[in-house]
């Protein structure tokens, strides 16, 4: 008999507080397989922020931090300067990073903080009920904007994956998505990629995730996954940004 | 024969892994976990332990073992 898959080693029993289908599960559990991978369990320290993953520190069985709203930046950035030893990450959602904390998550590109970004962006704020965040689309309706997103009072949305590439500090930048096996992989390879560049010591490396929120887009789950990738997509484009690996640092 | 376990109670009915099966071998359940939700039911016959059910599944409910006695 040969295991093809199992429940990574590192996550607890807990039962997560996610709706059904939500995209913060994908990629927390490619967060844990990748830590048991590079064995990043004794050694490593998850940094959370506000929003549905908020309670993250019950599903792993390592050091977490829960951070103040949007500062999750400047909390890793003491802890990883405080022991450059460890593996810090830094997960955020879209509110909590692009519109409560944006200064946060900038000056740690501008200071190149030697740390791991995994950006979820559902293009709503998930957990207080599904208003507008920065990143929501043009005509996009949200709890804030029953008649959709216009620009004259709400602006437009904005593109981190592409905005983190402009950044010196940032060494490598790519957008994926989680909306089917092959993309799963390609987001696990991605984060895989960010992981390893603190390793080695590089400067911040960023990942964007475009992810499904069943509930605050109010669909069925397997049509969040279709609305990703004929809707989302089209207003950020998947790929990488930025790959400045290979330079010298 | 491969194998693919369902936990009953960590699943959150999305329909993911019904959706990506390339086989057909997750359909609809009928029965009730404790939060309310109908977890999918597995049919072995044409499995081929692709995994693709467990890495879509956002609640880890699945695991899949291929070629068991
Ligand atoms: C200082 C402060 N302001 C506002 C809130 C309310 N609040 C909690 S979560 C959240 C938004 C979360 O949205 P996002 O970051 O997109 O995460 P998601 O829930 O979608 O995963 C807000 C505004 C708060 N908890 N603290
Ligand atoms: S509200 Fe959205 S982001 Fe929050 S748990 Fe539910 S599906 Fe996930
Ligand atoms: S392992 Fe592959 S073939 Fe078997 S049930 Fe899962 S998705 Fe279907
Ligand atoms: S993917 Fe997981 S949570 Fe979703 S229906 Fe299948 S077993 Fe249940």
């Amino acid at each position: 008999m040969k295991t093809i898959y199992e429940k990574p080693q590192v996550f607890t029993d807990a039962i997560t507080t996610y709706c059904g289908g939500c995209g913060h599960g994908i990629v927390g559990k490619l967060i844990a397989e990748l830590i048991d991978e590079l064995k990043l369990q004794e050694n490593g320290i998850l940094v959370w922020p506000i929003g549905c993953s908020c309670l993250s520190d019950r599903y792993y069985d390592m050091d977490n931090f829960m951070a103040l709203h949007g500062r999750a930046p400047a909390s890793a950035t003491g802890i990883k300067r405080a022991d450059p030893s460890k593996f810090v990450l830094c997960y955020q959602g879209d509110g909590d990073m692009v519109s409560e904390g944006m200064a946060e998550i900038m000056h740690a590109a501008i200071r190149s903080e030697k740390f791991s970004v995994i950006f979820i962006n559902n293009a709503i704020y998930g957990m207080t009920g599904g208003q507008m965040a920065p990143t929501t689309m043009l005509g996009q309706v949200a709890s804030t904007a029953p008649y959709g997103r216009e620009t004259l009072n709400s602006g437009y949305p904005v593109q981190m994956a592409e905005l983190m590439a402009t950044m010196p500090g940032v060494v490598y930048s790519e957008r994926v998505t989680v909306t089917s096996p092959a993309n799963v992989a390609k987001c696990k390879k991605a984060l895989k990629k960010a992981f390893e560049l603190q390793l080695e010591g590089k400067g911040l490396s960023f990942v964007e995730v475009l992810s499904p929120c069943p509930t605050g887009w109010k669909m069925a789950a397997t049509k969040s996954l279709d609305y990703i990738d004929e809707v989302l997509t089209q207003v950020y484009p998947l790929g990488v940004k930025k790959d400045a690996s290979k330079e010298e640092n | 024969m491969n194998l693919v376990k369902i936990n009953f109670d960590r699943c959150k009915e999305c329909g993911y892994c019904i959706k990506f099966c390339p086989k057909g071998c997750l359909s609809k359940g009928d029965k009730i976990n404790k939060r309310g939700y109908f977890p999918p039911v597995f049919a072995a016959e044409n499995c081929i332990a692709c995994g693709s059910c467990a890495r879509m599944c956002p609640d880890t409910a699945i695991s899949v073992y291929k070629d068991v006695e």
